[in-house]
């Protein structure tokens, strides 16, 4: 039989090498950063332009995840991503250009989970992000910035998948946050490290327009700005993420580095104000309570998260626990509902149970 | 008795229905006994050593071989009864043509699966085929050729020998020499043999005689 | 038991091995011509499928500018940026050290699929290798060789991708063809949905198109494809009937062994197993080497079909053929149902033999005149079948029609004839000739299924030669008036015309203007026609309106080619749709070996509906030496691909057709010479049953020379007759060819022509081959000893 090549396996192919290998640990990244621009601590942020894309650094991500609700209290969820990968340090004009760009949306509710992906080249502008006015966009998704006290305090969101679209209006209610050290984020107690900000604190506003209907929602969402060159270390296998909105304006985000021992689990504690407290690893202990087989793998979908030092016990819950991101490189992604010591909701990411 | 038949009857169609061929045939043979069946063609003789040798059925009558009734046994037995207790001489020899002398000689022994390699080979040696086993039966005279027919059937040690007009396709001479050894050679192996022939001269060499006139023993 | 019966009916090989050889040769030869074409025909469809498959786009809807053979980058983006699901795509020639390839450019972040790729342990740095610069040029290793060392971009050889294309990145594919920030065409990847605005509204130059049928090669070259199986199978036709006869004629010179076995105690089911397993070894051993020989054809006829399909209808297919199963396995089951039917036959026939009745010589098939009438009654109802077939109509209906007339033909020969014999008996003087009648009578039955397999190779050699010979006469024509001027030049930009023109001593400039365009629904070319005496006086014109010329001049119609005009009942006097706009058809004309449909307008209409069209090909009409001209142009600084004289291009267009028909003679021939096996073989068994007829005659003072002489005259007498008989049924062959399979292949009918001088060397031919094969057992019958000729009368049998 000669080799054929099928529609899928290009696509996988394209996407694993957009993103390297991000459901395998950043594995293809983690090796040595070939004239790549490496996270240093200290960095004094710029804005607007450090909104904008770094194309020195090997990826970089725009990241948006909405906890919404529809007007008889239905809970929605919403990912608008869009990633950039590097093949090499700089940019170049036109089919030259080494930067390469790539984006998820996804729309969830209880019992659906809808998801589209887009992937193009930089250098003729069908993709591309600017600081100043700000605007990301691939194709025909964009996330566009109003005039504000920060580029990103106003932003319009959209995105559209085979029979389905939406529309969103975020407000920021409070500053930008920085993790780790001032932004500069460690993943490894070896040095690997990110520069990784958020704006946690938007309110939400817009229609998601399903493929049997449009409903309004309102509700909360998160972006995360995070770039980096080299952000994990070769064991470590994948992560497990949560953005969380709690009782009372506090906000919580945490993560588990899996590395087939304890793991790396550093996080940031949000006050209602918006003040960052970082949480240093070993503080936090996640331990999964319930598991979701989808297709061969099977997912820690429900988590307790401890925090001790806080007199913090959380359980998550997801809206829809088979939020598979089905796309070129494939992962976990969706709504949560908190329990426990607060209540609140917020969103999971789960990467590496490929 | 070695072979018995009771009361065989056979009809063929014909064009103005059915011609009783047999119509009501006994015969016994003994051990060791010579049997010649005469009759004029047409007589029914030929038909009757078709039955006793089980390649035929009778319409009605039985045949049995060594108290062994034929009748009942399937077409794989009753090939399996030619093969190791029958032996059958042809008028027109009937030999296997790309086969040499020996291995035609050797063929029934060898299908009944008991060859006897010095027998065979002082069965050719009496029938004065010695000089022509590797020989292809083409080369041979019709008396040679009956001859390794004869010691073909011989090689194979048959309880009963069925013979059809074996010399009949040679000239007198040769078919008296060829049927002198063949006498001789029964004889010798305790067989009983019937043959059919037209010849009153060489039916008076064997031990008895009937004769067929229209399907019937005269 | 088995042993013994076995080693006794085996030993009839070992004392006829010539006999042995003859049905493996024949049923050899019959398995590889079959297998060859299985091969040539799997291989073709194989690269169909990769270049169907590489490029992923032959079911795609384009997108293409409405004016010129590029769009904007800018165009693309702001489609992709509106929510269009679209795929650039550039395409272009690249030069080889012999001649050119097709480079196709591909965004690998939104093609549907990249030829080549996959399995790659480093994905990301598979990506990075093919995009960053230099770039990576995939392509078959025969290309990759030609490509000339200069060319920049790392070599990458797959064969994924069918000779004659490279794939290279978007970017390097516009650095190589110097495209800047321009593209071919767009793929649409899906349809856009209710919201996305129309394509007007974005980018008003462009044009969504259908998916372009250039990439449909399967669909186009089905019928050259259908023309090598129909071959296929008749090669395997005239086969059967060797290894029928053959094998017949095994079991019956072995009745006499078979009844002696029966009669001496082997049940038939043993004899039936033995034969059945020596039949199975047979055909194992002759389909083996068959399918050996098979794939020796394959490699010596593909080049020649290869560049047919590359030529006819560009068509990439490599020069080299993969053993795969689908060709060998058909090879070898072909063989072995063949052989089996034979054998089933002669069991079936052995199981009924009385065990003890007398052994009379008997010939092995069509014994009585009962059984050809059967056969003849069967052939007639085959025959009238035909015209059925034939209103019917379609590909499929016109190869049943083909099917049936050779077949019902076949049936109806012994029966046809006996009859002549019986006719031609009657008429006889001397009673030697009334014995020579009656005995070639007598030998009908035994020779008919190799005069059967005679006669079904001869006409389909008569229909065929006449279809290529008809076609070669007429194209050779058509070519003179179609390349009526000297000179054709193709300048990269109007400047360069602009430029260069004027210093040609031209007696005429001919602007040769055109775009593409969706005629009547399907794209194809249009053109803008010059007014010029070179058309006026040499167009191939098959019908049209009074003044046609000066009415297409003055942009009241257009003409339009011939597959067009059959495809869709277009007739002068009718309307024809062109983008859309209603025409009057003003004449129609012939274009052979153009697999799209064509039209043209005036030059002046044209130019009115393509006011943007750079005009950069030309036919110069010039009254010079053509050759020395384009020498001089090349001197001057032109591409040797820039400049073509009508010379070279007439002998191109000669040679494609040339080679379009080689692997059609060479099959023609095999399967001629199979025919010439099969009467060698059925004479050479017939021999044994021969003595006895001849005997009396030698005994009543016929020398054994004059009999084998009488037996030779007698052998051609069959053949001859049977050419005879083939005449009439390669002409209907040929007219169904030329008249019902090639309009529906091709589009285009061509006028049949007859060939009386082919005939003739064909009738002498088989002539020959009967005389040849009947050579060998006449020369026997010469000496044989009159001691076996005596033995006939002794053994009264």
């Amino acid at each position: 039989m000669p080799a054929r090549i099928t529609r899928r396996r290009a696509l996988a192919l394209l996407s694993c090498a957009a993103t390297p290998a991000m459901g395998q640990g950043f594995a293809g990244l983690g090796q040595d950063a070939e004239g790549f621009a490496l996270p240093r601590p200290g960095k004094v942020f710029r804005f607007p332009e450090d909104h904008g894309p770094h194309p020195r650094f090997r990826i970089e991500w725009w990241y948006v995840t909405a906890n919404l609700q529809t007007p008889d209290g239905a809970p929605r969820g919403l990912q608008w991503t869009l990633f950039r990968s590097a093949l090499a340090p700089e940019e170049r004009p036109g089919w030259a250009s080494p930067q390469i760009w790539f984006a998820h949306a996804a729309m969830t509710g209880p019992d659906r989970h809808l998801v589209a992906e887009r992937r193009a080249r930089g250098g003729i502008g069908q993709a591309g992000a600017t600081a100043a006015p700000f605007e990301a966009w691939i194709d025909d998704w964009q996330m566009t910035g109003h005039p504000g006290a920060d580029a990103l305090d106003r932003l319009s969101l959209h995105a559209a998948g085979e029979g389905w679209s939406y529309d969103l209006e975020l407000s920021a209610e409070g500053p930008l946050v920085f993790h780790g050290e001032d932004g500069y984020s460690l993943k490894h107690p070896r040095g690997q490290a990110s520069y990784y900000y958020s704006q946690p604190g938007y309110r939400a506003e817009g229609r998601l327009a399903w493929p049997g209907g449009t409903e309004a929602v309102t509700g909360r969402a998160w972006l995360d700005r995070e770039w980096s060159s080299q952000p994990l270390e070769a064991g470590q296998t994948g992560w497990d993420w949560f953005s969380l909105h709690l009782e009372g304006g506090a906000k919580l985000m945490v993560y588990r580095l899996r590395d087939g021992a304890g793991g790396y689990t550093p996080g940031t504690w949000i006050g209602p104000g918006g003040r960052a407290e970082p949480i240093p690893d070993g503080e936090i202990a996640l331990e999964p309570l319930d598991w979701t087989r989808i297709g061969d793998r099977r997912l820690p979908t429900s988590w307790r998260i401890a925090i001790p030092a806080r007199g913090l016990v959380l359980e998550t819950r997801p809206v829809n626990p088979r939020a598979w991101m089905g796309t070129g490189i494939a992962y976990w992604e969706g709504p949560v509902s908190v329990s426990g010591s607060l209540g609140g909701e917020g969103y999971l990411e789960m990467t590496g149970y490929d | 008795m070695l072979l018995e038949a009771v009361d065989i009857a056979k009809s063929f169609p014909g064009e103005a229905g059915p011609v009783t061929v047999l119509g009501g045939v006994s015969l016994s043979l003994g051990q060791g006994e010579t049997l010649a069946l005469t009759g004029e063609s047409g007589s029914g003789k030929s038909t009757l050593l078709t039955i006793l040798a089980g390649l035929d059925r009778p319409d009605r009558g039985e045949v049995r071989l060594g108290g062994m009734a034929l009748g009942p046994l399937k077409e794989a037995e009753l090939a399996a009864v030619r093969r190791g207790r029958i032996g059958l001489v042809f008028q027109q020899f009937n030999l296997v043509p790309s086969l040499s002398v020996a291995q035609n000689i050797a063929l029934q022994a060898r299908l009944a699966g008991r060859h006897d390699p010095d027998w065979t080979a002082a069965l050719a040696e009496r029938l004065g085929l010695g000089a022509h086993l590797g020989a292809y039966p083409e080369t041979l005279s019709g008396g040679q050729q009956q001859r390794v027919a004869v010691a073909r059937t011989l090689a194979a040690r048959p309880e009963v020998i069925l013979a059809d007009e074996p010399t009949g396709n040679l000239d007198e001479a040769t078919g008296d020499a060829v049927l002198g050894e063949m006498l001789a050679l029964v004889a010798e192996t305790g067989a009983g043999l019937v043959m059919v022939t037209h010849s009153d001269r060489l039916a008076a060499r064997l031990s008895r005689r009937l004769h067929l006139a229209r399907g019937r023993l005269a | 038991m088995i042993r013994w019966s076995a080693a006794a009916l085996l030993s009839h090989w070992r004392r006829h091995p010539g006999q042995l050889a003859t049905l493996l040769l024949g049923l050899a030869l019959a398995t590889a011509l079959w297998t060859g074409v299985q091969a040539i025909n799997a291989e073709a469809r194989a690269s169909y499928d990769r270049a169907a498959s590489a490029l992923a786009q032959s079911d795609l809807p384009l997108i293409v500018p409405r004016e010129g053979d590029s769009l904007a980058v800018a165009d693309y983006v702001a489609l992709r940026r509106a929510g269009w699901q679209v795929a650039p795509v550039i395409e272009g020639r690249l030069r080889l050290a012999d001649g050119s390839a097709r480079l196709v450019g591909l965004d690998p972040l939104t093609a549907p699929a990249l030829p080549g790729s996959g399995g790659e342990t480093d994905p990301a740095r598979a990506l990075r290798d093919f995009i960053s610069p230099p770039g990576e040029l995939r392509g078959h290793p025969e290309t990759l060789a030609e490509l000339p060392a200069e060319t920049p971009g790392r070599r990458v050889a797959t064969e994924a991708l069918s000779p004659g294309t490279l794939v290279a990145d978007i970017g390097t594919a516009a650095r190589l063809l110097g495209m800047g920030d321009r593209v071919t065409r767009l793929l649409v990847l899906a349809p856009p949905g209710p919201e996305v605005p129309p394509l007007e509204t974005i980018a008003p130059g462009l044009r969504e198109a259908p998916p372009s049928p250039g990439t449909d090669i399967r669909g186009l070259t089905g019928s050259f494809h259908l023309n090598l199986a129909a071959f296929g199978m008749l090669a395997f036709a005239v086969g059967l009937f060797i290894a029928h006869g053959a094998i017949g004629l095994a079991f019956e010179q072995r009745r006499g062994a078979i009844r002696t076995l029966r009669a001496l105690g082997v049940p038939f089911s043993t004899l039936a197993a033995v034969l059945a397993a020596e039949a199975l070894a047979l055909a194992l051993v002759a389909g083996a080497a068959g399918v050996a020989m098979g794939y020796v054809l394959a490699l010596a006829l593909l080049p020649d079909v290869a560049a047919t399909l590359r030529g006819l209808y560009g068509a990439p297919v490599a020069g080299s053929v993969a053993i795969r199963a689908e060709w060998w396995a058909a090879g070898l089951g072909m063989a072995l149902l063949g052989t089996m039917l034979a054998s089933a036959q002669s069991l079936w026939q052995l199981r009924r033999l009385p065990l003890l009745a007398a052994m009379k010589p008997r010939a092995w098939a069509l014994a009585s005149d009962a059984g050809q009438r059967r056969l003849a009654l069967a052939g007639l109802v085959l025959l009238c079948a035909v015209p059925v077939a034939l209103r019917i109509g379609g590909l499929a209906a016109g190869f049943a029609a083909l099917a049936g007339l050779l077949l019902g033909a076949a049936l109806i020969l012994p029966a046809a004839l006996s009859a002549a014999l019986a006719l031609a008996a009657r008429g006889a003087r001397s009673a030697l000739g009334e014995w020579l009648w009656a005995d070639a009578r007598q030998q009908v039955p035994g020779l008919s299924l190799a005069l059967m397999a005679l006669l079904l190779a001869l006409s389909a050699n008569i229909g065929v030669s006449t279809m290529v010979a008809s076609f070669r006469a007429t194209f050779e024509g058509w070519l003179d008036r179609r390349l009526a001027s000297e000179l054709y030049l193709s300048f990269d930009s109007a400047a360069q015309a602009a430029a260069c023109l004027p210093g040609i001593p031209a007696e005429a400039v001919l602007p040769v203007t055109r775009a593409e365009a969706d005629l009547g629904g399907a794209p194809g070319l249009f053109y803008g026609m010059a007014d010029h005496p070179t058309y006026r006086r040499d167009w191939p014109l098959i019908a049209a309106v009074p003044q046609v010329w000066d009415r297409l001049v003055a942009g009241e119609g257009v003409l339009v080619n011939e597959q067009w005009a059959r495809g869709a009942d277009l007739a002068p006097g009718g309307r024809a749709q062109i983008d859309g706009r209603g025409w009057e058809v003003l004449g129609v004309y012939a274009d052979y070996g153009n697999p799209r449909r064509q039209a043209m307008a005036g030059l002046e209409a044209f130019r009115a509906l393509h006011p943007g069209l750079e005009e950069t090909r030309f036919s110069l009409r010039i009254s010079g030496d053509p050759a020395a001209e384009a020498a001089r142009l090349v001197a001057a600084g032109l591409r040797p691909d820039q400049v073509t004289d009508q010379q070279s291009l007439k002998a191109e267009s000669r040679a494609v057709f040339e080679r379009t028909f080689a692997a059609t003679d060479a099959l023609n021939l095999l399967t001629l010479a199979v025919a010439g096996v099969a009467i060698f073989t059925s004479l050479l068994t017939l021999q044994a049953l021969r003595l006895p007829q001849v005997a009396p005659l030698w005994a009543m003072g016929l020398t054994r020379r004059r009999l084998a002489a009488l037996d030779l005259a007698r052998a051609g007498l069959l053949a001859l007759a049977t050419a005879l008989l083939a005449l009439p049924v390669g002409l209907a062959l040929a007219w169904l060819l030329l008249a019902v399979v090639n309009v529906e292949a091709f589009g285009w009918r061509l006028p049949m022509r007859l060939f009386p001088a082919d005939w003739l060397r064909l009738g002498l031919l088989s002539l020959a081959a009967a005389l040849l094969a009947a050579l060998l057992p006449a020369l026997r019958l010469a000496r044989v000893s009159p001691a076996r000729l005596l033995r006939v009368f002794a053994d009264a049998r």
